[in-house]
């Protein structure tokens, strides 16, 4: 879901600059100068109102660089570099990786209905007459929605008969699969911590990129320079990220300054194994309907929090993440673990997994091989993989991989028992779809994926979704 | 006849600012280009760290840069310089 787009570039712009300052252990003498490099008197194109809202964005861009919320600003006069004091002198990272910058949210809609200038002023008056909450009046033979009286049903849109009355959607609530944002009474949106699941949709959607991670790149930077190991669990989705082989990139992450770098690819192995033996108990010898995968923790927590019906479904299989960290914390137990991965959902896990400690977004990983001048394609630093590892672990990473991984493990006798379902993406048409399994599956093992196409989606990623599936589909199927 | 040579970037830079939309040029060139220009990858052009030349993704359409290239840019391009009517 990540897209090409000007806040997308704007945002990794930031992050190169930031990881050079701290490869150079400079960040605080300079990080204040950032918004005024990147948008310097006379620049010609402002991205907002004017270039001083743009440095002022950016300020509070960088301030979830490293590691803060807006609602953490208590001094507006507060700079980057005392931020920068803060972030290094904190103790832990913080526990809700999402925030709004209010201030960059344009508030942009307030009622979803609009009348164009395709208006007619006609004499019949559809709108005007068919609106239950009077909401409509004529000025200058023009109908204006007045949104103080406007519900939202949407009738004038439906009565008009030039088409002339438009639905203007919300970016980031159309974009939400549970409702978790919304507006307050200034307009500005926030997100409900309770209901949110992570799933990064709203982040890619907002035009005015309002929506902001809080990243652990100074506490990575500090565990490098501590004594202790870094050691880095690379989600399988890495191998579509570069157009290069597996062993470069492992090569080129170790390159930055990890003691080791193991593949999750390994703790999926832990998980298809599990998975397969839950479903053969469960449902073709113990007879229950169906089985859901549970290695997505946004599907994972929308079907705890929202899905009462769905929850008992739910394989009780832990996620590779975890069966990973479990392995890396019992060979490295002084180390501080990184996950590398491509997704907010996995960043939310990373920091409730016991074993996690840290999480690098593969946007995060390009930004600091850019900043750090580690080139991801060289031959010359490339690290050979683990040659334990099923080939089906690494198509975690695309849809259908956990799928076939599991009914790959299963024992022959079942194998043409089991009936695959995949709801490929999470929207509000796919959460009706999985309600209905409740009463009536298709199938008998359904697989979750929130992002359509699988990780190599996810709301951090950089390479093209479908460049990306057919790398990690080349080496899933390798003998 | 000889080809036209299209090299697109494919160094860390470029990979990172949007540059893996350009491994789908081959799928979107029109058939009416697509037997007079070859496409290769190319590792790091190195224009990322030349002043004044523009910003990432990079690709060389024959010897004229694009910056900031996305598919239907380099298209575009390709036709001009093969002398294609534009659409």
């Amino acid at each position: 879901m990540a897209v090409t787009n000007n806040t997308m570039i704007l945002r990794r712009d930031l992050l190169t600059r930031i990881i050079r300052l701290l490869r150079e252990d400079a960040l605080a003498e300079n990080i204040d100068r950032i918004p005024y490099l990147m948008r310097p008197k006379g620049y010609g194109e402002v991205s907002r109102c004017c270039i001083y809202k743009d440095r002022a964005m950016l300020k509070y861009r960088a301030m979830g660089v490293l590691g803060f919320g807006i609602e953490d600003e208590e001094d507006e006069m507060t700079s980057l570099a005392e931020y920068t004091r803060r972030a290094f002198d904190r103790t832990e990272p913080a526990e809700n990786p999402l925030s709004v910058i209010t201030d960059a949210c344009s508030a942009c809609v307030k009622v979803n209905y609009v009348v164009t200038n395709m208006c007619r002023g006609c004499v019949a008056r559809p709108c005007e007459v068919n609106c239950n909450k009077g909401a409509i009046h004529f000025v200058n033979g023009q109908a204006n929605i007045d949104s103080t009286k406007c519900v939202n049903c949407g009738l004038c849109m439906k009565n008009c008969p030039f088409h002339a009355i438009i639905y203007i959607p919300v970016p980031c609530e159309e974009s939400c699969p549970v409702g978790a944002i919304s507006k307050d009474e200034q307009g500005k949106e926030h997100i409900d911590p309770e209901k949110c699941i992570y799933c990064g949709r709203c982040l890619s959607a907002c035009p005015f990129g309002a929506v902001m991670e809080k990243s652990h790149l100074i506490e990575i930077f500090k565990a490098f320079r501590s004594e202790r190991p870094v050691v880095a669990l690379v989600a399988p989705a890495v191998a579509g990220q570069f157009k290069t082989s597996l062993e470069n990139i492992m090569g080129a992450i170790r390159k930055l300054g990890f003691d080791d770098v193991i593949e999750v690819a390994k703790g999926a192995d832990v998980t298809t194994t599990n998975e397969a033996v839950e479903f053969a108990e469960k449902v073709i010898e113990g007879g229950q309907a169906f089985m859901t995968t549970s290695c997505c923790p946004s599907y994972y927590r929308l079907a705890h929090r929202h899905m009462p019906e769905i929850a008992p479904f739910v394989s009780h299989t832990r996620s590779p993440m975890y069966y990973t960290a479990e392995i890396a914390r019992k060979q490295y137990p002084e180390a501080t673990i990184v996950f590398i991965g491509p997704c907010l959902a996995k960043r939310k896990e990373a920091y409730d997994d016991p074993n996690v400690d840290l999480m690098l977004s593969f946007e995060e990983l390009g930004t600091m091989f850019v900043a750090m001048g580690v080139d991801a394609f060289t031959n010359e630093t490339s690290m050979p993989l683990d040659g334990t590892i099923m080939a089906s672990s690494r198509g975690y990473a695309a849809t259908e991989g956990v799928m076939n991984a599991v009914a790959g493990q299963l024992p022959e006798s079942y194998r043409g028992q089991i009936r695959p379902v995949v709801i490929n993406g999470i929207d509000r048409t796919t959460i009706r779809e999985l309600r209905g399994y409740a009463k009536n599956c298709p199938g008998n093992m359904v697989e979750v994926m929130a992002c359509e196409g699988g990780c190599v989606n996810g709301c951090n990623v950089i390479a093209n979704p479908k460049v990306a599936t057919r790398q990690v589909k080349e080496l899933a199927t390798k003998q | 006849m000889e080809k036209l040579t299209v090299r697109i970037c494919t160094g860390t830079l470029c990979y990172v600012m949007g540059g893996s939309e350009l491994q789908l040029l081959g799928d979107y060139l029109p058939t009416s280009l697509a037997d007079r220009v070859e496409i290769r990858g190319a590792t790091c052009l190195d224009f990322c760290n030349q002043e004044g030349k523009g910003r990432a993704p990079f690709v060389l359409v024959g010897e004229e840069l694009v910056t900031e290239a996305t598919v239907t840019k380099v298209v575009e391009t390709i036709r001009q310089q093969l002398g294609e009517p534009q659409l």
